[in-house]
């Protein structure tokens, strides 16, 4: 019989905290520690800054913070890191990972680069339609920065039987980190659709970290969870059957329930038969949960359908700019003063001729946040702050976005609240479209490198 | 006898993004509490709840084995995470909306209810 393996997480962003990463590497007891840092624009932000920036190394602007806070618990305890903060450089980030390494004085210790997700050249050859919007790629043009394949948990795989104690990555589907240990450790191979749907069921669960210990969850009185200033980040305690029980680092705040389970189990999934992975179908409509004690929660019946024959792509495209500002009102007749406000803008903007492609004015406090599903009857708040966007082609128009909330100083109406700017008010937009491309087209190459 | 209360009392909510489609789940506090989801909280009057700010069509997927029932909502996020002009462009905070959807509970079912002063 196998041994139970204990894998953590260690990140489930890139601007998530790094303590719980340091505590679970400390007190897992891990075999693995397991770091997403991505989201959907990380590579094509990062390709924009490189670009403009060659100091700009390519991988997590975080890796010395979190390597260093791990490391050295991690290697002498033998716990084995699998992370994406390679970005647009897995080989940059895994050289780096040896400098941090020798720092420590630890040496001989075999780190691995996957490499190959980045199609930006070919994509076009690749790929047809836009998921999205049903449009040709090629109407991509000129806008395309980067195109990136997500890339399953195989190469990771092969890059642990070769001994790396550390892999880190470029794009991979987020639960494939948490699958290769599992693939590496039991044996199982790119065949056994029902262990790894298993697995990457497992792995979804614990890719958004804190998600499923309390994170994003507590409602005062509807659903309280212990110390919701300190949680810990989740452990799942995996057998070779696929089956696993969801806890987290011992002495953290936080909890694993079946409600926080089940909360994170529906998480960016659509149909939860069919979660497609670059592995595994992943099937969640047959999973059991148990809470079989206090922060441990067994999760069985998990179970999959063979992989699909292409790979999901993310392409990031310039798509003009955005400019953004607010200004405040308070007390009897706050919202009447702000809807004044909000008619003082749209006619200055059509006096400055802004040429935008969407303008939005919320009032923040009434209706900024669910907008149209803001209820008829909500009450008037007693303050609110009035929130403009626009959506332009130029940065010339969406800086107009600032100055004419500048205007609303010494030019608008009683009672108007208002910062002085220190920062610029507009920012690119990087647009992401998805499309697929076939998996045989997409190879990873991992190249290892040793303290 | 029933009585109508929000939803926040029979159920919990949370919201995920992909692209411009949120994914918006609903989980019953208690599985006998799980078939007035199902029966009244349709993608429909799901959608007509939700105003203009769901664009696009409304999916439901029932998903018994956690009494929960997952609304695949296109057209929610503004364009797309990236492009959005919404300041939650995420949609992160998209799911408390329906907190407040009004659910008819049957008075022997009120114990189950959560933060209810009834319950």
């Amino acid at each position: 019989m196998s041994k139970t393996l204990r894998i953590g997480s260690g990140s489930a962003w890139w601007g998530d905290r790094v303590e719980p990463a340091a505590l679970n590497a400390a007190r897992g007891d891990l075999d693995f520690l397991c770091f997403e840092t991505m989201a959907e624009a990380t590579i094509s932000a990062a390709q924009v800054r490189a670009r403009r920036d060659p100091s700009f190394p390519g991988y997590d602007t975080y890796l010395d913070d979190r390597m260093r806070a791990v490391l050295p618990a991690c290697m002498k305890r033998g716990t084995r890191i699998v992370s994406n903060q390679g970005w647009v450089n897995p080989d940059g980030a895994a050289q780096r990972i040896v400098e941090l390494l020798r720092e420590l004085g630890i040496t001989g210790v075999k780190v691995a680069a996957v490499n190959g997700s980045i199609i930006t050249d070919r994509v076009l050859e690749l790929t047809d339609t836009i998921l999205e919007s049903g449009a040709p790629t090629a109407t991509l043009g000129n806008s395309l920065i980067s195109a990136e394949a997500y890339l399953g948990a195989e190469p990771i795989v092969e890059a642990l039987d070769a001994g790396a104690q550390i892999v880190v990555t470029g794009r991979v589907a987020d639960p494939s980190l948490f699958l290769a240990p599992m693939m590496h450790s039991f044996g199982w191979t790119a065949d056994q659709y029902e262990l790894l749907g298993a697995g990457n069921g497992i792995g979804h669960l614990m890719e958004c970290g804190a998600q499923v210990t309390g994170g994003y969850f507590s409602d005062p009185g509807f659903k309280d969870v212990p110390e919701p200033w300190n949680f810990g980040f989740p452990i799942a305690e995996v057998e070779a059957d696929g089956t696993a029980v969801i806890t987290k680092t011992p002495g953290s705040g936080g909890a694993v329930t079946l409600a926080t389970v089940k909360e994170q189990m529906l998480y960016e999934v659509h149909d939860p038969a069919n979660y497609l992975t670059p592995d595994v179908v992943v099937d969640f409509t047959t999973a059991r949960l148990e809470q079989e004690g206090p922060d441990r929660v067994r999760v069985t019946g998990l179970t999959g359908k063979p992989r699909t024959p292409t790979l999901k792509v993310s392409m990031g495209c310039t798509e003009g700019f955005i400019g953004e500002d607010m200004f405040f009102y308070a007390g009897p007749g706050a919202l009447r003063r702000a809807q004044l406000a909000k008619k003082v803008l749209e006619e200055r903007f059509k006096i400055v001729k802004l040429d935008a492609e969407d303008i939005r004015i919320d009032f923040l406090g009434l209706n900024a946040i669910h907008g149209a599903a803001t209820p008829a009857d909500a009450p008037e708040p007693y303050e609110i702050a009035v929130r403009v966007a626009a959506r332009t082609r130029t940065r010339e128009e969406a800086a107009k976005v600032g100055r004419e909330v500048d205007g609303m100083a010494v030019s608008g109406i009683a009672h108007t609240g208002k910062r002085v700017p220190h920062q610029e008010r507009f920012r690119e937009v990087i647009g992401v479209w998805s499309t697929l491309a076939p998996r045989t087209a997409v190879p990873a190459t991992v190249r290892y490198f040793e303290s | 006898m029933t009585k109508t209360v929000a939803l926040q009392h029979v159920a919990h909510a949370r919201s995920g993004d992909k692209g411009n489609t949120s994914n918006i789940a609903v989980f019953a506090y208690d599985a006998a509490l799980y078939p007035l989801l199902k029966d009244q909280l349709t993608a429909e009057r799901f959608k007509t709840f939700y105003g203009g700010a769901i664009t696009g069509p409304v999916l439901r997927y029932e998903v018994d084995n956690i009494e929960a029932l997952n609304f695949v909502c296109h057209g929610a996020l503004g364009g797309g995470v990236s492009r959005s002009l919404s300041l939650d462009n995420y949609g992160k905070a998209l799911s408390s909306a329906v907190l407040g959807f009004p659910i008819e509970v049957p008075d022997d079912l009120f114990p189950l209810l959560r933060g209810h002063p009834a319950a």
